[in-house]
């Protein structure tokens, strides 16, 4: 686990990596789990990660942070406060109540999709999608989607952790990616 | 269209006050000539002025019919969080009731408990636990089963997340009959940590949640 090498480093982002817990053989063998569980256990670090998010933001006059179910609503929603801006929660099918948008997206095997409450983003809207981790970079691209068929502009996705070696960030339809951590 | 709610006045450090019913009012105020009728209730709730922030809160919260079946009257806290003033007055009440009383951790149900309880944790400097559906958490973890209208579910906590000593609460958007805040708070109770108080947006009050969870304090700022 290691800080972004391609910028100077704040101080902060050594001790945030150093709370992410990697479980192995989890969801399947094979697959070194990024767990930021332990994160959370820790307010300075916790707190450090959003001041981080929050500081590069500020001022860059965001209206909506959308979320990525489960772990985007974590992260997602300290940042919309301290930014002033309105929440979104992107979710999986049928969780929802009011009437959606969907926008499906593959998966290793077969496909899942990502849904938004119309009304939630209007255009002129300038939007982040804040997810703990960037794998394939999937779910991202199919919030990016969401995001632009309601007339938003998505100005950058961020993230906790990326995992460089599954190439996510090519697949964000040309949109910024900003990262803590990465993890090799 | 929302429909009305009460809206609870609670003075954060008296007994509890009776619950007054009002219909919802969104901003601007009420009619000037009503004032009168509303002195006495002002006068106790403008001692922590929340009157105003629980009328904009309440009427942000949308009412969906019918989902997730016939007959169910949804609270969608969706177009809370889509006001930003709404949502960080939520928070701020939540914040300015247990910022003084050494809560150690927050326990958020998934997955509107993600939502509120991280803000809380971090406001109060509190460590932030969720508390999950079965196979989501990917370390070692503790369930526990709890029953659903048919069948049972089950919540999961990691373990060593919360030590024995540790001062909690447990968040979550809503409680209806009490299931699963009381699994959380079971998980947080064998973990030998003691649960302060429960902490949701909106209760709903005749499916006695309260009662389910005993004599645990329950604290929410509006009633469906």
């Amino acid at each position: 686990m290691s800080g972004c090498k391609d910028k100077e480093q704040d101080p902060r982002i050594e001790g945030i990596a150093s709370t992410i817990r990697v479980v192995p053989n989890f969801p399947k063998p094979g697959i070194m789990f990024q767990d930021i569980t332990t994160l959370l256990l820790d307010p300075k670090a916790f707190k450090n990660t959003v001041d981080l998010f929050v500081e590069r933001y500020t001022g860059k006059d965001i209206t909506v942070v959308a979320g990525i179910e489960a772990r985007g609503f974590i992260f997602g929603p300290p940042i919309a406060l301290a930014i002033g801006a309105k929440f979104v929660p992107l979710r999986k099918p049928r969780k929802l109540p009011g009437e959606v948008i969907s926008e499906e997206y593959v998966l290793e095997y077969g496909t899942d999709c990502l849904q938004m409450h119309i009304g939630a983003v209007q255009p002129g809207d300038r939007a982040l999608v804040v997810d703990d981790l960037i794998a394939t970079g999937g779910t991202l691209c199919a919030a990016i989607k969401l995001l632009e068929r309601a007339g938003a502009e998505v100005v950058e996705c961020a993230c906790v952790i990326e995992l460089p070696e599954l190439k996510g960030r090519e697949r964000l339809n040309g949109k910024p990616l900003y990262i803590l951590v990465e993890s090799r | 269209m929302p429909s009305p709610l009460s809206i609870i006045f609670q003075a954060p450090s008296s007994p509890r006050l009776p619950s007054f019913f009002l219909p919802v009012f969104s901003p601007p105020p009420p009619n000037p000539v009503l004032r009168p009728r509303f002195v006495s209730l002002k006068a106790m709730a403008s001692e922590d002025g929340k009157d105003h922030r629980l009328a904009r809160i309440s009427s942000s919260i949308r009412v969906i019919p019918d989902f997730p079946k016939p007959g169910i009257m949804f609270q969608d806290i969706t177009t809370l969080l889509l006001d930003h003033k709404a949502f960080r007055d939520t928070i701020d009440i939540f914040v300015e009731r247990y910022r003084e009383k050494n809560i150690s951790i927050v326990a958020g149900i998934e997955a509107r408990g993600f939502i509120f309880g991280p803000p809380i944790a971090l406001a109060i400097g509190a460590k932030f636990v969720p508390m999950r559906k079965p196979k989501k958490l990917p370390g070692e973890v503790i369930s526990e089963e709890y029953a659903l209208e048919y069948g049972t579910d089950k919540m999961e906590m990691h373990v060593g997340a919360v030590q024995p000593g540790d001062r909690a609460l447990v968040i979550d958007d809503l409680i209806a009959t009490g299931g699963t805040l009381c699994a959380a708070v079971r998980l947080i109770e064998r973990a030998g940590a003691e649960v302060v108080e429960c902490a949701c947006v909106i209760e709903l009050p005749e499916l006695k949640g309260r009662e389910r969870l005993g004599d645990r304090p329950v604290f929410v700022l509006v009633k469906g």
